[in-house]
């Protein structure tokens, strides 16, 4: 039932695209525990990490597209809510590591022994409790851009101003962020983490896991945003994206469909963020850098703007020219290339791979029926 | 709801905006009666449009008062709530959802609820198509139900707001300029439907288009520098001199 | 200007004659001694008694020769000796051997020499001699410093060689360091009269700083209750004048920062708030702008280091052109093609900024670039109990000229008509001939420009590393967005106000919290007011 529902509200490229989260599904965890290491089809344990943070950054990605693309709000400071579910994911595998720590202190994480803390602050508590920071992974990103979102969409902050708060937002996060008493870890952050849920974070089993669960997470965004996008709720987005105005005019409180879509898309971001650290090993302020945000809306550009799997492979796509070329001899041109790529990608391909895609293949419908029309012609 | 104060279905009294300095509109009166129909012209910068947007919510007065179905005051309410009270409004220029097909952009405007979690999990059912259906027949747009609005000429733009605007069904519409830019047949064909729409509709239509409005044969106010100017049959106002000065003698 | 000018010549002759006088007078006493202190001491040293040692150091720093200093040292060190021939000589820092009557090197050193014999007792008179000949050496910043060092001591055992040199010293404003100096060791030890506590607390008063705070709280308990309420009062005077004066010290530092402010957002002003165009790598025309300063004065250095003291006024049209070049250049090739599209325009200009970051980066090096100040530019003055720098000075001049130099550019010029009839109504201005492509390309050029020259200031305050711009890039978006779109008066305004709110914040909440605290409260302004401090209303500004 649910499936056919599913289904239903798929088009062809999105089945292709749950097809292929399908197979990843089921292979990779295959080539990486069944397949023997020296086997040239294996898949090491290093490579499903990267690619299980391919696919958190995806995950972003979407949550990205589904504000930007469909309701036009250009968010600079969507890596504030990543980072947010980052930390509060981290904070609960800094809860988890216990009297493993430097210190051997049972309840204070290394960082506020060190800092001479005696006890715990108050929003540290409860992250001992793996649900209640699953809730926190929701909640704190999805508050904050619930607070942020009904002060700006009410007073119909729009356009580029609404970018440039964003990205204000995050800068002011990552500048507390790396202030030792704010109670995160300061400049270093939360790292050296031990176990989550009871598993080993650095096992191999855990890794392939957390990728699996990384894959399930990015197909249900997916499909959660695909709902979203095709329900009636979805075409007002797009009416206020294309005409914010007239949508008001016609009865529709614009700001409660932004600050809905824009709630769950920063929750969404939050998801990405907590698989994203225990695949990492570490969270840290530089997290909330305006730049990263920037670099979530190129991925989503290039992929293609408003068609969600763009998104998705934009995230991949970028991500894994990125590791190309910072781990090569081209290290000090990638920051040229990613300059380019901004820069190219909104002059000549303003609808990304995807778009630009879809669009060739309508034109060449559409002559290859011109010209089986100009065939049929003579022949009358 | 509060006990009306007026029977006017709209009721301005009093209403003045001014923008750095410049008065756009200066102690505006003007009421509209339930089920009337009123043409309006004026000069350039007369404050038609300023007026509308006082209405529909867009600009807040500096003063005046805007009572709406005797006793709800405009002024205090944003777009989204007017809109929801009955008041639509068909732009100057046309503004349809260019990325929607005609069909879609009858339904966003359907009559409907409006809340963020009822259109998130609204379905496709047999009344709302059956509305549609109708509205389509009424703009004659049947044959382009599935085209992307951006497809459709200026004409058919027009007819397509004005059919969202049947489909919101309104107690009152503002209508801005309708056929500028339509031909001849075009206009008289809307001149036609704005009639019929009338017959169960307050409306306001604004226009420059002096057959157009004779061919409505309704009540015209003639507005100038952001006042009511000469208010009649349009072959009184246009016979007044102040009237001829400002307007029909440029 | 010649009322004025007439006393102040009188006065000034005035003072040369009492100069003359006190110089004269010394003279007098110094050459009145028989023998000479030299010869005395020497006498004396050869002797070797405690008792005798110790006046020979007294008549020793008395003396004012160029070598007292170093031979009460040698003693200390055990360095002076008493030949067998009764010649006493010490051996100075670099090993030499100096005579002690004649302050001549000897050839070689003179047979037996025995140490002449020091204990605590001496040793402490070593101590004040030293202090004495400091407070007396012939430089006067070295006795500005000895008297502020006896000042912060406030040792009893100064008091002799500080009413020393109170009768020598020729300079008032030392004069008056020392005096107050002396006021602190008055207040502070325990039997002295009242009258002299009182007039000691009215002296430290006058001085009015934080130091003189010190002195006033450590009144002895012998004092009686008159001085110790004087003291109060005189601390709660000091405390008042110390707390305006940090509000001036505040304001003047947040005027400072928001000429900063107002350099970097003055060409994004232009840019953004009247072309409407969000440049990214705005922050980069400014790091542009301080890495041509870096090349000018390298090239100076190289070519003509005596040129250097032009430094910055031949970098300031450089930086204008390359920036406003670049500005253009981008202009033409990328942002023209996105007019309308002001997100895709933000994404572009991002592109371009990293590109121009790793340009920097790879011609100049990640590090910081040193860029020197001209002498004109380098030291400050003292104003009540403030320092102010001559750098922060020509800064706040700097900003303030080229602000009202736009605004004249905006309102008089060909130019600046055309580009405010470019952005008021660009068809109609192309109508009337204006080619608004080279209008567009122009104004962008100066917006870039102006960037530049917020460069060069800012390569006097800020290290000149590739991340220049980037530090500066929200801080000025937030300032226009703040003043209000399209109003440069607006950018001064915010760019101030943010300035001073800044520096009031810190003291109160830190430099990062104040940051955060500003960011907040403009995220939040934005919101009451999206356009703005003087925004513009009406219809237009909607479509």
């Amino acid at each position: 039932m649910i499936t056919q529902a599913i289904l239903a509200r798929l088009d062809l490229r999105g089945r292709l695209f749950l097809g292929a989260i399908l197979a990843a599904l089921i292979l990779v965890p295959v080539l990486n525990l069944v397949v023997p290491s020296g086997s040239p089809l294996h898949v090491p344990t290093w490579l499903v990490s990267l690619l299980g943070k391919y696919l958190c950054y995806a995950i972003l990605a979407l949550a990205l597209d589904l504000v930007w693309g469909y309701c036009g709000i250009l968010s600079l400071g969507h890596g504030a809510f990543f980072a947010l579910g980052g930390y509060a994911m981290g904070m609960y595998l800094m809860r988890q590591i216990g009297t493993r720590g430097v210190y051997g202190h049972p309840v204070l994480p290394d960082f506020m022994v060190f800092l001479n803390w005696k006890e715990l602050p108050w929003f540290w508590y409860g992250f001992d409790m793996f649900p209640f920071a699953l809730l926190m992974v929701f909640l704190a990103p999805g508050i904050l851009a619930f607070v942020f979102g009904w002060f700006a969409f009410r007073s119909r902050v729009t356009g580029v101003y609404l970018s440039i708060i964003t990205q204000a937002l995050t800068y002011a996060l990552m500048l507390a962020f790396f202030r030792n008493d704010m109670g995160f870890g300061g400049n270093n952050g939360l790292t050296d983490f031990k176990d989550i849920a009871g598993f080993p974070v650095q096992a191999q089993g855990t890794r392939v896991a957390l990728f699996a669960l990384t894959l399930i997470a990015l197909a249900g965004c997916y499909i959660l945003a695909r709902a979203i996008v095709t329900s009636k709720a979805g075409k007002v987005l797009v009416a206020i994206r294309d005409a914010e105005s007239r949508t008001r005019f016609l009865g529709f409180r614009v700001e409660r469909y932004k600050l809905f879509v824009f709630t769950l898309s920063a929750m969404m971001a939050g998801l990405a963020g907590a698989l994203y650290v225990p695949q990492v090993g570490i969270i840290n302020p530089s997290e909330f850098a305006p730049g990263n945000s920037i670099e979530v809306v190129i991925w989503v550009a290039v992929g293609g703007r408003g068609t969600l799997v763009g998104a998705a492979i934009g995230a991949v796509l970028v991500n894994f020219a990125k590791t190309t070329f910072t781990t090569g001899a081209l290290a000090p041109y990638w920051l040229f290339a990613l300059g380019a790529l901004f820069v190219l990608t909104t002059l000549y391909m303003p609808k990304g791979v995807i778009g630009t895609y879809a669009e060739w293949r309508e034109k060449r419908r559409e002559k290859a029926s011109l010209a089986a029309h100009a065939a049929s012609k003579p022949a009358e | 709801m509060n006990l009306p104060v007026t029977s006017f279905l709209l009721y301005l009294d009093g209403v003045s905006v001014a923008f750095d300095g410049f008065r756009a509109i200066n102690s505006l009166a003007l009421t509209i009666l339930p089920g009337e129909m009123r043409a309006i012209i004026g000069p350039n910068g007369a404050g038609k449009t300023t007026m509308m947007d006082i209405i529909t919510g867009k600009t807040k007065p500096d003063t005046g008062d805007v009572l709406f179905n005797g006793s709800v005051d405009l002024t205090r309410l944003d777009e989204a709530a007017i809109a929801n009270l009955g008041i639509g409004r068909k732009f100057q220029k046309p503004t349809v959802f260019d990325m929607h097909s005609v069909e879609d952009n009858l339904r966003l405007a359907l009559k409907a609820d409006r809340r963020v979690f009822t259109t998130l999990f609204w379905k496709d059912n047999e009344s709302e198509r059956e509305k549609i259906n109708r509205i389509l027949a009424t703009i004659r747009l049947e044959h382009l139900r599935e085209a992307s609005a951006a497809n459709l000429s200026h004409g058919q733009k027009q007819w397509l707001e004005i059919g969202m605007l049947l489909a919101q069904d309104p107690k009152l519409l503002l209508v801005d300029e309708p056929v500028a830019g339509m031909t001849d047949a075009e206009t008289e064909a809307t001149a036609h439907l704005l009639k019929e729409i009338a017959k169960d509709h307050s409306v306001i239509v604004v226009e420059h288009d002096m057959a157009f409005v004779r061919e409505l044969g309704v009540k015209v106010t003639v507005l100038h520098e952001g006042s009511v100017l000469a208010e009649g049959p349009l072959d009184t106002v246009s016979a007044d001199p102040r009237v001829i000065e400002v307007y029909l003698g440029r | 200007m010649r009322i004025i000018r007439l006393p102040l010549t009188a006065l000034r002759r005035l003072a040369s004659c009492l100069f003359l006088g006190l110089f004269l007078l010394n003279g007098v006493q110094m050459q009145g001694a028989q023998a000479g202190p030299l010869e005395d001491a020497a006498a004396l040293f050869a002797k070797d008694s405690f008792t005798d040692t110790a006046r020979a150091i007294e008549l020793l720093a008395d003396s004012g020769a160029a070598h007292a200093g170093p031979a009460i040292e040698a003693l200390n060190d055990r360095r002076l000796f008493v030949a067998a021939d009764q010649t006493v000589y010490f051996r100075d820092a670099t090993g030499a051997f100096i005579a002690l009557i004649s302050g001549a090197k000897l050839p070689a050193e003179p047979t037996g020499g025995t140490g002449v014999r020091v204990n605590n007792r001496i040793r402490s008179s070593i101590n004040t001699a030293l202090g004495t000949l400091t407070l007396q050496a012939p430089d006067p910043a070295k006795r500005r410093a000895a008297a502020e060092a006896v000042f912060k001591s406030r040792s009893p055992d100064s008091e002799t060689a500080l009413q020393a040199a109170i009768r020598n010293e020729k300079i008032a404003a030392i004069r008056d360091i020392q005096q107050t100096a002396l006021a602190a060791i008055i207040a502070t030890s325990p039997n002295r009269s009242d009258i002299d506590r009182l007039a000691a607390i009215e002296v430290l008063k006058e001085r009015g700083d934080r130091e003189a705070l010190t002195p006033l709280n450590q009144i002895p308990d012998s004092a009686g209750a008159n001085v110790k309420d004087a003291a109060k009062a005189a601390a709660q005077t000091i405390t008042n004048r110390l707390a305006t004066w940090s509000a001036v010290q505040n304001a003047w530092y947040g005027v400072s920062l928001g000429s900063v402010l107002l350099l970097a957002a003055i060409g994004l002003a232009i840019t953004f708030g009247v072309m409407g165009i969000i440049n990214m790598a705005h922050g980069e025309m400014v790091m542009i702008g301080a890495y041509a300063t870096f090349i000018i004065q390298e090239i100076i250095r190289q070519n003509a280091p005596g040129l250097f003291e032009y430094s910055l006024a031949i970098a300031i049209p450089a930086a204008f052109l390359i920036a406003g070049t670049i500005g253009i250049a981008m202009e033409r090739l990328v942002i023209r093609h996105l007019y309308g599209r002001p997100l895709e325009t933000l994404l572009a200009t991002w592109g371009i900024s990293l590109i121009l970051m790793q340009a920097t980066r790879t011609l100049f090096g990640p590090t910081n670039r040193e860029v020197g100040a001209p002498a004109f530019m380098s030291g400050s003055f003292r104003i009540g109990l403030i320092d102010i720098t001559y750098g922060r000075v020509w800064i706040v001049g700097f900003a303030l000229v080229v602000f009202f130099a736009v605004l004249a550019l905006l309102r008089f010029t060909p130019l600046g008509l055309q580009m405010r009839a470019v952005t008021q109504n660009r068809r109609m201005a192309a109508s009337m001939g204006i080619r608004t492509a080279r209008v567009d390309a122009l104004t962008f050029g100066l917006g870039s420009g102006i960037a530049g020259l917020a460069g060069v200031a800012l390569s006097q305050i800020d290290n000149v590393s590739p991340n220049l711009g980037q530090s500066y890039i929200i801080d000025s978006f937030m300032v226009v967005v703040f003043g209000g779109v399209g109003n440069l008066w607006g950018t001064l305004v915010a760019a101030l106000s943010l300035g001073i709110a800044n520096k009031f914040l810190e003291p109160f909440a830190g430099a990062v919290l104040g940051k955060i605290a500003l960011l907040v409260f403009i995220i939040l302004f934005i919101q009451k007011r999206p356009r703005g401090l003087f925004a513009l209303k009406g219809r237009a500004v909607e479509q």
